[in-house]
């Protein structure tokens, strides 16, 4: 039995598949980044420890960052200085332009329940539909979306995440979307 | 369970022996080790200074603070390297300083709880889940 190529591919593929499945993280004195002589080893909170108790997602850090934050599992401070005012959007839009995939639906809300306005614009977007010319070779060099996702948001191999508007079903005019449908997700 | 594969395997001759340790090496890539997803190491100045090199966990900060606390508020940069941020910033309470002044966050006098990396490490942001970030990075 064990003189079949197919037994070979099982035994890499099936172990791989469980353990793929299953969240986990990898602890600060194996990380590559943390010297394993440091005292901060003994110190630091380890990923695991803390992102363990949080929504599950399959990648970044298997965290569903937005459902922790919308179902209380997290509360982080939206402020440290007591002027600062709380922006929150909720507007959705839908672009067009994106070849053969789908379009992109945009929520600003679930961004600016975490961002300021100002930390996109007009530093990285202008402020207007179809002014900015967003191409996937810029996001995947680290700009425009890509100053986030590949980074600390979600990463640039969730193609359907953003992309998730389908020509066929979509009834309405791309660009700002009425705020009834808006909060969808 | 794999070192009793691995000696069935080994006890019917060289080549299953080693095709099975292949295939078990094999299980091992998919996990090896990496940061976790947007940790920053910063080392413009640490090891010039004799001191490792900073570890930022994102991971960490996000579920205590929004991104705007750090990147609207506190003046931060969105990109790893961009701010030119020297220990006089922080005692003085400014960017980490603001926080971590044995207060909020545990103070400066703490160095080796954020001087933790390895040495020679090199400036970016890191994060083994998927992607590596983006391009430039």
């Amino acid at each position: 039995m064990l003189r079949r190529p197919a037994v070979y591919l099982m035994l890499l593929v099936v172990p791989a598949i469980l353990l793929g499945s299953e969240p986990r993280w990898i602890s600060l004195r194996e990380d590559g980044l943390h010297d394993p002589a440091s005292p901060a080893i003994e110190w630091l909170q380890e990923p695991g420890d803390a992102l363990s108790l949080l929504p599950p997602d399959s990648v970044g850090n298997q965290v569903a960052w937005i459902r922790a934050l919308r179902e209380g599992y997290i509360e982080p401070r939206t402020n440290i200085f007591p002027e600062t005012k709380i922006r929150v959007l909720d507007m959705d839009i839908v672009m067009e332009r994106t070849g053969e995939l789908p379009m992109v639906r945009f929520p600003h809300a679930p961004h600016t329940e975490w961002l300021d306005c100002e930390n996109c614009h007009d530093r990285i977007f202008v402020e207007e539909v179809d002014a900015n010319p967003i191409n996937m070779l810029a996001i995947l060099n680290g700009e425009y979306c890509g100053v986030c996702h590949g980074a600390v948001a979600f990463p640039l191999t969730e193609c359907n995440r953003c992309h998730s508007v389908s020509r066929d079903g979509f009834s309405g005019k791309p660009g700002v979307q009425p705020t009834a449908a808006a909060g969808q997700e | 369970m794999a070192s009793a594969l691995l000696a069935a395997g080994c006890a019917r001759g060289k080549r299953v022996c080693a095709r099975i340790a292949l295939a078990l090496l094999g299980m091992l890539l998919p996990v090896a080790p990496g940061a976790e997803y947007g940790d920053v190491v910063l080392n413009r100045l640490s090891e010039r200074n004799e001191m490792r090199p900073v570890i930022f966990p994102h991971w960490f900060h996000r579920i205590r603070f929004r991104c705007k606390v750090c990147h609207s508020e506190l003046g931060f940069e969105m990109r790893a390297g961009a701010n030119h941020i020297t220990m006089g910033d922080i005692i003085d309470g400014r960017y980490c300083g603001m926080c971590h002044n044995g207060e909020t966050a545990w103070s400066v006098d703490n160095c080796h709880l954020c001087h933790s990396g390895k040495p020679g490490l090199a400036t970016g942001i890191r994060g083994s889940n998927e992607t590596g970030g983006p391009g430039r990075w």
